[in-house]
């Protein structure tokens, strides 16, 4: 059933109009020999723009796999990965740079800010490595939106999980990226904040249509997005459309089944 | 626990072997020395041995002066050979004379010489062969008028037995037979000392010293003791001599030269304590860093039941093998490194006698703990930070370490350690009546507090100090990068020739990466701080060494423009070695000479203390300009047999005036009574003349052997280039004086001194290398500790470029903090001991110049530049890690 359900995904042919990322194929094997490892198989999906796309899976499934694939952090076995219309999996290390700094955003489970700088200059930090110029307004807008208006200056230090995670998310947008990857954004939040964190989220895809891919465990984050994802054993068994969370904790227990 | 701390160990290979570097090195500087010094030692302890095993009774010259290896004990009668023989124990004996320098010239015209070896003279009776310790490798013994000379200048020179070849013993050069090549018991060299062999009387002739012995050697009748022979001898003869027995000269000989020896000895060792010293800064640090980096580990092993003593025992644990380990790498390179320098001398010229290394007992377990301690004191603080991680930590992301209960009272604490270095220094340069011992003493410990308090103190500026120093980094990478940019660019074109995209070579410096290496040498600022340190105390000494140089050279060229009122002088080819008198008196006759005069030195007993003491000939008024306090230019000529001209300073601690009585002693024991005629104010920059100085013909007649330091000359006309010719071949005879203009003359002691200085630097070289080792270090432990991060900055857009400058510039920064601290320290500290030896009162051993502090600029920018490119050096190695992580293990690293 898997296949039929992947074929549904994905144009077999290039990406096109309207999809920020495009995968056909995609296999990753760790290791050699006995030991190796079939993290992913036979994936294929696209991410058409301003969606918001969730992955869900049990444990070792291979969303994390995935999601680094899809960003370009990590190279398929076999398959291919466009962004932005951009083939990228023969892409030399400087290239695949170059291409992050304008195509993608990233969100990380453990925040991942820089404890040196202030939460400001953390956002812009993308936009400085990138040898690119500050928009005022449009940082003075996310800053807005994120909620720390008036925490511009604090070191990551002085800020609360929840405002890490704000300031990260403040940093992936503040490129306008095609695509804007999370891992577990909530992971390392408690229940009250998560839902503040899904929130913006949201309203990121919503108000500037934010093209983004989450890989969540949980089935309340899965809700907010515009379809989800079930991945087992390195493959995608199921799609659901944007679903209550109710509907996609079920559709979860009936994969680990 | 053991076990725990070597599966560390391993696991952390590369960070032990980089701050095992530090005491690799520092205990390779220890063993080195030792196994060369003690194998230069042994060599000459066995030539002494081979060249008086016949000598039952050695008979010479009673002085009352110190022994000094660089004058010549007095000569006594030839008479007394025939007192010797007639005392009826006495089988043989034999008189000879020795002298030096007594060259040989070679085909070019110039001293046959190696570095600064003596040139030595001596006759030879190959008659009586229990006491010559020559043998003869080619052609025959000397006879009159004929030389023989060793193998070494043999081949330098291109002789061989039957040519005739020049020698400049006391008088103009000689032109003699070589009828042989001889060479010294067993061993093809002495130290690069040249020798010259003839026959008793031709000796006598050109050592000037017709009718005189230097000693008489004596061999017993079988069944006396050379004791009672030395007895009886003594007894015997007058007590103008002093009789030893054979053994007894060997082991004075042997002791004179190990007590030079032994300085040159200690004076290693002290650079190796520096090394060692800067190796504990690194060690320390290196520690600290992965101690922060496994709180977690400790934590764990603390919440599994283990006790604090144990997680102490761990650490030190590590350390003790890290030291093990490293000591005996140490010992064994210094081994090596001992083997290489003799290798180097031999390739200069300045061979051992024998060429088997000497490891003593000594060398080994001296090495061994000094390493080990080192190491262990260097583990102690850190260890003991580590025990005081709560077992809690092992649950909590991102906890630290807590901070030492004397952290409140640690910048007050460093301060303290600074004022009470500075006074130690104080005390140690300008308080009065301290012994040698006790100044070295007291001066060491002072720079050791004050180095280990400005490291302390200035972990809580590394802020300023970044911000400051950030900066000039920047402009000096940048400015590099542009001077190597066709190389860069050249390195980029093979590459993408080769199809390798490497990004095209820039040097525009990058804004934000600077900024980030800017915040993160502020955020470890612990690190920071004592990475720099290590750098800035090689760099604090570099700049002291270099500015001694500059005030010393600088108040050199000053005092000769200001004295000196001639037009050429006249000193040794090779600037040190005195020249013959004849050599004036021949430069006296070249056409055009005004005035002449000549510097004599030699050593006396003055007020009971061995001292030199100058004499003055021909025109000394109208060649030196002295500033007087009593008397006047024209007291310089009218010195005569009882006039002595002494310097305020002198005239000061003794309480004389004009009139006033100055005793002397002279080497072979005779007083003489002088009265002050002058005082006289000696310049800052460097006296001519010794505390004491009499006319030259007092000193003739007092000194035997009296030889020239310098002669100074007015020509009609100047300096010209007729003047210099006529000069040049007046002196044709002497081929080792060399009439300079006082330009040359100038260079070429300035050069003299920088020689020296660059053994210094060659010195300091370890520390700085340790050091630099430092930096490696810490960039190392800095990366694996931000992997993370850097995995984050990979993933936003940072190319692996960018990475690596990152790390770079935060290199540059730490060695510019380094380098700035040590270059202000090295100033200070120079212009502390500048003071101090201007301060020189007439009981220093030497006659150290009367300087003035002088900062020469270039030296200290490029002392600047070069911690820059040591930053940028150290940084290679971690930056390319850096930038070669892989983003997602990075991303997912603890
Ligand atoms: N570097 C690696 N080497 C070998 N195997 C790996 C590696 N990384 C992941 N795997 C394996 O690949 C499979 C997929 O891992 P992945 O991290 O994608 O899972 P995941 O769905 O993200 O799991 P989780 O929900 O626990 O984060 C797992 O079986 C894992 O063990
Ligand atoms: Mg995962």
């Amino acid at each position: 059933m898997s296949t039929g359900a992947t074929k549904k995904l994905v144009s077999k042919t290039a990406a096109p109009d309207g999809i920020a990322v495009h995968a056909v194929d995609l296999c990753r094997i760790y290791g050699e020999g006995d030991t190796a490892v079939n993290a992913l198989c036979g994936v294929s999906l696209d991410v058409p723009n301003g969606h918001l796309t969730a992955v869900m899976g049990p444990s070792g499934s291979g969303k994390s796999t995935l999601m680094h694939i899809l960003a370009g952090l990590d190279k398929p076995t076999t398959g291919t990965v466009e962004i932005a219309g951009t083939e990228i999996t023969n892409l030399s290390d400087s290239e695949l740079t170059r291409l992050r700094r304008k195509h993608v955003g990233f969100i990380f489970q453990f925040f991942n800010l820089l404890p040196m700088l202030t939460a400001e200059e953390n956002i812009v930090l993308p936009l400085e490595v990138g040898g690119r110029d500050i928009d005022k307004d449009w940082l003075d807008e996310i800053t807005g939106k994120v909620g720390l208006a008036n925490r511009r200056k604090h070191r990551p230090s002085e800020l609360s999980g929840g405002e890490q995670q704000r300031v990260a998310i403040a940093r992936a947008l503040v490129l306008r990226p095609t695509v804007m990857f999370a891992d577990e954004p909530t992971g390392n939040l408690d229940s009250r904040t998560s839902g503040e964190i899904l929130q913006l989220l949201e309203e990121m895809v919503k108000d500037y249509g934010q093209t983004t891919v989450m890989v969540t465990h949980d089935a309340r984050a899965a809700s907010i997005a515009d379809r989800v994802l079930f991945l087992a054993d390195g493959a995608i068994e199921r799609e659901l459309p944007r679903s209550e969370p109710g509907a996609v904790l079920a559709a979860m227990n009936e994969l680990s089944r | 626990m053991i076990k725990v701390a070597l599966r560390g160990l391993l696991g952390r290979k590369l960070r032990s072997a980089l701050s095992a570097m530090a005491i690799v090195l520092g205990v390779a500087m220890i063993s080195g020395t030792y196994v060369l010094t003690d194998t230069i030692n042994g060599s000459f302890n066995s030539l002494y041995k081979e060249i008086y095993k016949g000598t039952d009774a050695y008979v010479a010259a009673r002085t009352p002066l110190k022994a000094n290896q660089n004058a010549q004990s007095p000569s006594i009668p030839e008479s007394l050979l025939a007192q010797v023989r007639a005392v009826k124990d006495v089988r043989v004996a034999d008189g000879g004379v020795t002298s030096f320098p007594v060259s040989i010239i070679g085909k070019n015209g110039k001293v046959i010489a190696n570095g600064g070896a003596p040139n030595l003279g001596f006759s030879v009776n190959p008659k009586i062969s229990v006491f010559n310790s020559l043998t003869l490798v080619s052609g025959s013994w000397p006879s009159p008028n004929q030389v023989v000379i060793d193998q070494g200048s043999a081949k330098k020179g291109g002789f061989k037995a039957g040519d005739m070849i020049g020698i400049l013993g006391a008088g103009p050069e000689q032109k003699m037979r070589l009828s042989g090549i001889v060479k010294f018991g067993t061993s093809n060299g002495i130290l690069g000392s040249t020798l010259a062999g003839f026959d008793l009387e031709t000796a006598q002739k050109v050592f000037d010293k017709v009718g005189k012995f230097d000693f008489i050697q004596a061999a017993a009748k079988p069944g006396v003791s050379p004791a009672k022979l030395a007895q009886e001898l003594q007894a015997a003869l007058p007590a103008s001599v002093t009789v030893k027995t054979g053994q007894a000269e060997a082991a004075k000989q042997t002791s004179d030269t190990s007590a030079s020896i032994s300085i040159i000895r200690d004076f290693l060792l002290a650079f190796a304590a520096i090394a060692l010293f800067v190796g504990i800064f690194v060690i320390v640090n290196s520690l600290s860093i992965t101690i922060a980096q496994r709180m977690r580990e400790f934590a764990t092993l603390r919440t599994l039941g283990a006790s604090r003593a144990q997680v102490l025992g761990s650490i030190v644990g590590e350390s003790l093998i890290v030291g093990v380990i490293a000591s005996v790498i140490g010992l064994l390179l210094g081994f090596g490194l001992a083997r290489f320098l003799m290798w180097v001398f031999g390739r200069a010229g300045l061979e051992l006698p024998a060429n088997a290394m000497v490891i003593l007992p000594r060398t080994i377990w001296v090495s061994l703990i000094v390493g080990v301690v080192v190491t262990l004191i260097a583990s102690v603080r850190p260890a003991l930070r580590a025990t005081r991680v709560p077992p809690i930590a092992a649950v909590r992301e991102g906890a630290t370490l807590p901070p030492s209960r004397f952290h409140r009272f640690r910048t007050v604490g460093s301060l303290i350690l600074v004022a009470l270095g500075f006074l130690a220094l104080l005390d140690g340069l300008f308080a009065k009546g301290l012994t040698t011992k006790q100044i070295l003493f007291t001066i060491g410990a002072g720079a050791l507090f004050i180095f280990i308090g400005v490291a302390l103190v200035s972990a809580r500026f590394v802020k300023p100090l970044s911000r400051f120093v950030s900066p000039i980094g920047v402009v000096a990478v940048v400015a590099l990068s542009v001077l190597v940019w066709p190389i860069s660019i050249l390195i980029w074109a093979i590459k993408h020739a080769a199809g390798n995209a490497t990004e095209f070579p820039s040097v525009a410096p990058d804004k934000i990466m600077n900024k980030l290496a800017l915040r993160n040498a502020i955020r470890g600022r612990e690190r920071t701080a004592s990475t720099a340190a290590a750098l800035m105390i090689g760099l604090a000494l570099v700049t002291l060494v270099s500015v001694f140089a500059s005030s010393l050279t600088t108040s050199f060229k000053g005092a000769v423009d200001s004295i000196f009122t001639g037009d050429y002088a006249v000193t040794a080819a090779n600037g040190f070695t005195p020249i013959p008198v004849s050599a004036a008196k021949a430069a006296a006759k070249a056409p055009g000479v005004e005035a002449i005069a000549s510097v004599r030195v030699g050593e006396a007993l003055v007020y009971k203390k061995t001292a030199q003491v100058s004499a003055v000939d021909g025109n000394a008024s109208q060649l030196f300009k002295l500033t007087w306090v009593q008397g006047s230019q024209q007291t310089l000529d009218t010195l005569g047999s009882t006039g002595v001209l002494v310097s305020d300073s002198f005239a000061k601690s003794h309480h004389l005036k004009l009139h006033s009585p100055v005793g002397i002693v002279t080497p072979d024991g005779r007083p003489l009574s002088l009265e002050v005629a002058g005082i006289y104010k000696p310049p800052t920059g460097g006296s001519p003349l010794a505390d004491v100085t009499i006319s030259a013909k007092r000193f003739d007649s007092a000194f035997q052997n009296p030889l020239n330091e310098f002669t100074l000359i007015k020509m009609k006309g100047g300096q010209t280039a007729a003047n210099t010719k006529a000069l040049g071949r007046s002196l044709a005879k002497f081929p080792n004086a060399k009439a300079q203009t006082k330009q040359q003359f100038v260079d070429a002691y300035i050069s003299v001194i920088n020689q020296a200085l660059t053994i210094l630097y060659v010195l300091l070289a370890f520390s700085l290398v340790i050091s630099f080792f430092g930096i490696i270090n810490t960039l190392v432990l800095t990366v694996f500790e931000r992997t993370r991060e850097l995995g984050m900055l990979r993933a936003i857009g940072t190319t692996r470029r960018q990475a690596r400058r990152m790390i770079r510039h935060e290199a540059v920064i730490t060695a510019l903090i380094g380098g700035a601290l040590g270059i202000v320290l090295g100033m200070v500290f120079g212009a502390l001991l500048v003071e101090r030896i201007k301060n020189l009162s007439f009981s220093a051993p030497d006659r150290l110049p009367y300087i003035n502090f002088v900062l020469a600029g270039y030296p200290l920018v490029f002392f600047a530049v070069a911690a820059v490119i040591v930053g940028i050096i150290a940084a290679i190695f971690p930056a390319r890690r850096a930038a070669k992580l892989n983003i997602l293990e990075a991303l997912q690293y603890e």
